[in-house]
């Protein structure tokens, strides 16, 4: 049977341990995962190009919902774990405890805040995970925003470019002399204040933080010991990080800075394993992510009973700032019996320092051309004599031995353990062992390797290995692609509609370089509906770009006849409208009549051209179509409410209509569906919808991002609001927001799940104005869109459209 | 050949089809984006769907079913999937669209 593991924290070192134990191992352990975050993991140390826009969160994310279903990773994400039970072997979870065989504490790091007056103002930020990422960059979105961080390492300086790149005003601020001071020394660090002070970010070094000033609540400056005051909209600490070990501590565990393992990864507890930013080594603790891939490596050797060693190594640092090229590895502070070998280019901004003892190079810092510093890398920690080339080592391998200075022809000299890939300790030989095994694309290379799997500043380095063996045959890949038509992917085609003020199908197209004459099945239905939906006025949905549901306002079936649903607002109906439906049934032959789950009723079997005689049917009765064939609003299911039922504590029958009113014929990314329950009972089953509201005797709770389908997902809770008023206006903003920024076919949860709840929250329940606004521009779109299409179709001048153009079977009985 | 005409292109709209009734089944008649006619059985040979209900696109169309997609030219089938549609002679003039009767009356012999 398999034995029960508990994890606690699904960052990237206990995902890769994770990885490491199912693929040597499947089935050997039940894994539940708890997560703190609302979601998986992710690769953290891409955050900084999230933050600048270059990437997106979908693009980081390293294990998605279907790889731990996979895996049958019980997951408990957005939930605390409150204490450990060691002698019961328990985990105390927020929502219910755990069993365990064994389990894993990889709780990771804190932010360290300085707790200095303001420190607990709205807008002080770290700069740790999604959700910081997420409060820049909304920060940034207001004109003329301005942003103050608080340390010059590396964290720091990615959050100032990222935020720079975002159109915000940036200042650091920095204790220390120079940048990245544990990484560089004084001449780089200056280089790399001129490189940041050129993109127009304001440095200042040697500035002590006094006092965080504020009002109403919010940030509005940060007062220097020197009594400068610098404005801002947000501030940012990224002074430093701190194990989090309190879940530890508080279980028993030896603890110092970070949680005491061995060289096995096992805590002072034999059943319980650490790794990653929370744990101590040998008196040192990790910030960066090369060595917690060695723990993952080791802790699930452990795991399986095998004999594994943690052994430090050396790492290396570059800097993720597009365009600030720099490396430093081993030591560089000056000392007895060492000596430095120095190049400088002021003229091209290059300064380039070896750190020599005795014979060996054991440290080096490179500015402005990092182009060898991995061979410089590798001769630190092969601890190589450099004795015989030290005249010219400082102009790198190039120059040793006569190769040219080609950077294709540096790769094709690297010895086959060269080490490629820092952060996952992946050389030269076992990629080009992974090619020769078939892995000719980049993300063939990621899946077999690992290799620039993670901070990726060595996929050019990669790629280039792959252009050296594979000679020819070697494509540069790019980003996957919208479809075939296009290289751009969907989310840069949505940015530049609106950018471009694209506002039709042949402007995208020709403006966009698309490489077919009009378009697949893939790219129209998407382009249609973006282009709908970010100019509402402007432009006319084009049937011809739409699946045949969506062209006939019906639901085509197996045999290529319809089924009809005309909407029956919030599920309620009148003995007319039944009557109606009913003849309709008889005078159509309908041979199934049917009750959908959305509370209405369903008439399959109908012939296409009997279509618009039968709406007319219906529109005479009063009735218009449900929409039961969109990717826009489905149907507002609702119970009956104070209006019946003994239990119920507002109007959510009435509430339900209302909504349904406002909602109807819009479009949206994928469909829509809402409910709205009376009382905490439920009986509208609310909680697995989009938007699900669930009514209590204090208001409403609007929930968002349910799912009752392939996936099965519970609503989360957006906010509580105590007027019916409030909730139709965030429903439409909420709606609205989801409408302009989900891509195409992704359901709200999906779309949830990418963008982050609480950024969500930030625009349609924090910033009213924002809310506001959103309701506004849905409103103006639904000036459009709110009509029947029905009624439309069913007009006597459109009917033939809807038969065959011709019948010949009189001649073809001749 | 005997050519029949079966109506105006304009009734036809572009990247879409209308349907010709025969006496052994529908015709799709497709119009592309740059004008251009062809007229296939309305049945994808892996599950039946009416091909004239499908996404028009370049000389292609996608059937609404599952999303076969035939070059409309030769009507078989493209990428992955094996399977041939029957294709009849279609032509414009004048605006008109023919079809070749005696290509449709005779298929169910086939």
């Amino acid at each position: 049977m398999a034995q029960k593991l508990v994890v606690i924290g699904a960052g990237m070192a206990s995902g890769r341990a994770l990885e490491h134990l199912f693929e040597e191992a499947p089935g050997t352990y039940e894994v539940t995962l708890f997560n703190a975050e609302p979601r998986g993991n992710y690769n953290r140390i891409m955050l900084s190009p999230v933050l600048s826009g270059e990437k997106t969160y979908d693009d980081i994310v390293t294990h998605d919902d279907t790889w731990y279903a996979e895996q049958g990773v019980t997951c408990r994400f957005g939930e605390k774990v409150v204490s450990i039970d060691r002698a019961a072997k328990v985990v105390h979870g927020e929502q219910g405890d755990v069993a365990y065989d064994k389990l894993i504490i990889a709780t990771g790091s804190t932010p360290f805040i300085i707790p200095m007056p303001g420190h607990d103002l709205k807008g002080v930020l770290a700069y740790r995970d999604l959700e910081d990422t997420n409060a820049m960059v909304a920060a940034a979105a207001k004109p003329g925003a301005r942003a103050v961080v608080i340390g010059g390492g590396l964290l720091g300086l990615e959050a100032a470019a990222g935020l720079k790149l975002r159109g915000m005003d940036v200042t650091v601020v920095h204790i220390m002399g120079h940048l990245m001071e544990r990484q560089l020394d004084p001449s780089a660090g200056y280089l790399l204040k001129k490189a940041l002070e050129d993109r127009g970010i304001t440095v200042l070094c040697e500035a002590n933080s006094e006092q965080i000033l504020g009002e109403d609540g919010h940030v509005r400056a940060l007062r220097l010991k020197d009594g400068t005051e610098l404005p801002c909209d947000i501030l940012v600490m990224a002074v430093g990080i701190r194990p989090s070990t309190k879940l530890a501590a508080e279980a028993g565990l030896a603890v110092g800075r970070g949680i005491h393992v061995d060289d096995g990864m096992v805590t002072s507890d034999p059943d319980i394993l650490a790794l990653g930013e929370c744990v101590e080594h040998n008196g040192q603790i990790f910030g960066l992510v090369a060595p917690l891939y060695d723990q993952a490596k080791v802790l699930a050797k452990t795991l399986l009973g095998e004999d594994a060693a943690y052994v430090a190594r050396e790492v290396s640092t570059k800097l993720k700032v597009t365009g600030c090229d720099l490396f430093s590895a081993g030591d560089f502070a000056e000392g007895e019996g060492r000596e430095d070998i120095v190049f400088r280019d002021p003229g091209r901004g290059v300064y380039k320092r070896l750190i020599l003892e005795g014979n060996k190079l054991i440290g080096a810092v490179m500015y402005g051309d990092t182009a060898d510093s991995n061979w410089f890398f590798g001769l630190i920690k092969d601890g190589t004599d450099v004795s015989d080339m030290r005249d010219t080592l400082i102009f790198g391998p190039g120059f040793q031995g006569g190769a040219s200075s080609d950077p294709l022809a540096a790769v094709a000299a690297l010895p086959l353990d060269a080490e490629i890939c820092g952060c996952n300790g992946v050389c030269k030989g076992k990629i080009v062992e992974a090619i020769q095994a078939g892995a000719t694309t980049l993300d063939a290379i990621k899946a077999t390797t690992k290799a620039s799997a993670s901070c990726g500043t060595c996929t050019g380095l990669v790629e280039q290995v792959m252009a050296v063996t594979m000679g020819d045959a070697f494509v540069m890949p790019t980003v996957q692609p919208m479809c075939k038509c296009t290289d751009h992917t969907h989310e840069d085609v949505r940015r530049l509609i609106k950018s471009q003020q694209l506002k039709s199908m042949p402007a995208v197209m020709q403006e966009l370089g698309w490489k077919t004459p009009d378009g697949c099945p893939s790219c129209r239905p998407a382009l249609n509906y973006y282009l709908l939906a970010d100019w509402p006025l402007e432009y006319k949905d084009d049937r011809q770009s739409r699946f045949v549901n969506e062209r006939n306002h019906a639901n085509i079936q197996k045999d290529g006849t319809y089924s009809v649903v005309p909407r029956m607002w919030g599920g309620v109906t009148t003995p007319a409208e039944l009557r109606a439906i009913a003849d309709a049934a008889d005078k159509y032959n309908v041979p199934m009549v049917k009750m959908t789950g959305g509370q209405r009723i369903d008439l399959l079997g109908v012939k296409k051209e009997d279509l618009p005689a039968m709406w007319a049917d219906l529109n005479a009765a009063g009735m218009v179509s449900g929409h039961a064939y969109t990717k826009g609003l489905r149907t507002v299911k609702t119970c009956v409410g104070t209006e019946f039922c003994r239990f119920g504590t507002q109007d959510s029958t009435g509430l339900g209509i209302k909504l349904e009113k406002m909602l109807w014929g819009s479009w949206a990314p994928h469909k829509l569906k809402l409910a709205v329950t009376g009382c905490p009972r439920n009986c509208a089953e609310a909680t697995c919808k989009d938007i699900g509201i669930v009514c209590v005797d204090s208001g409403y709770q609007i929930g968002v991002a349910g799912a009752a389908g392939m996936d099965l997902k519970e609503t989360e809770l957006l906010c509580t609001v105590a007027t019916e008023d409030e909730v139709m206006e965030i429903v439409a903003a909420f709606t609205q927001l989801y409408r302009e920024n989900a891509r195409y076919l992704h359901r709200v949860y999906k779309w949830v799940a990418k963008v982050g709840l609480d950024w969500c929250k930030a625009q349609v329940v924090d910033d009213l104005a924002n809310r506001k606004a959103l309701a506004e521009r849905f409103e103006l779109s639904q000036s459009v869109y709110r009509t029947d299409p029905w009624a439309e179709h069913a007009k006597p001048s459109e009917r033939a459209k809807w038969a065959p153009i011709a019948d010949i079977t009189k001649e073809a009985a001749e | 050949m005997s050519w029949v005409d079966i109506g105006a292109l304009d009734d036809i709209p572009a990247q879409g089809a209308r349907v010709v009734k025969t006496a052994t089944g529908c015709v799709a008649v497709f119009r592309t984006l740059d004008d251009q006619v062809f007229a296939l059985d309305d049945r994808c040979p892996h599950k039946g769907g009416p091909l004239s209900e499908g996404i028009v696109h370049g000389a292609s169309v996608a059937c609404p079913l599952h999303n076969w997609v035939f070059d409309m030219s030769t009507g078989e089938a493209k990428g992955a999937d094996v399977g041939q549609v029957t294709t009849y002679p279609a032509r414009i003039e004048n605006g008109r669209v023919l079809l070749d009767a005696t290509r449709l009356t005779t298929r169910s012999a086939a």
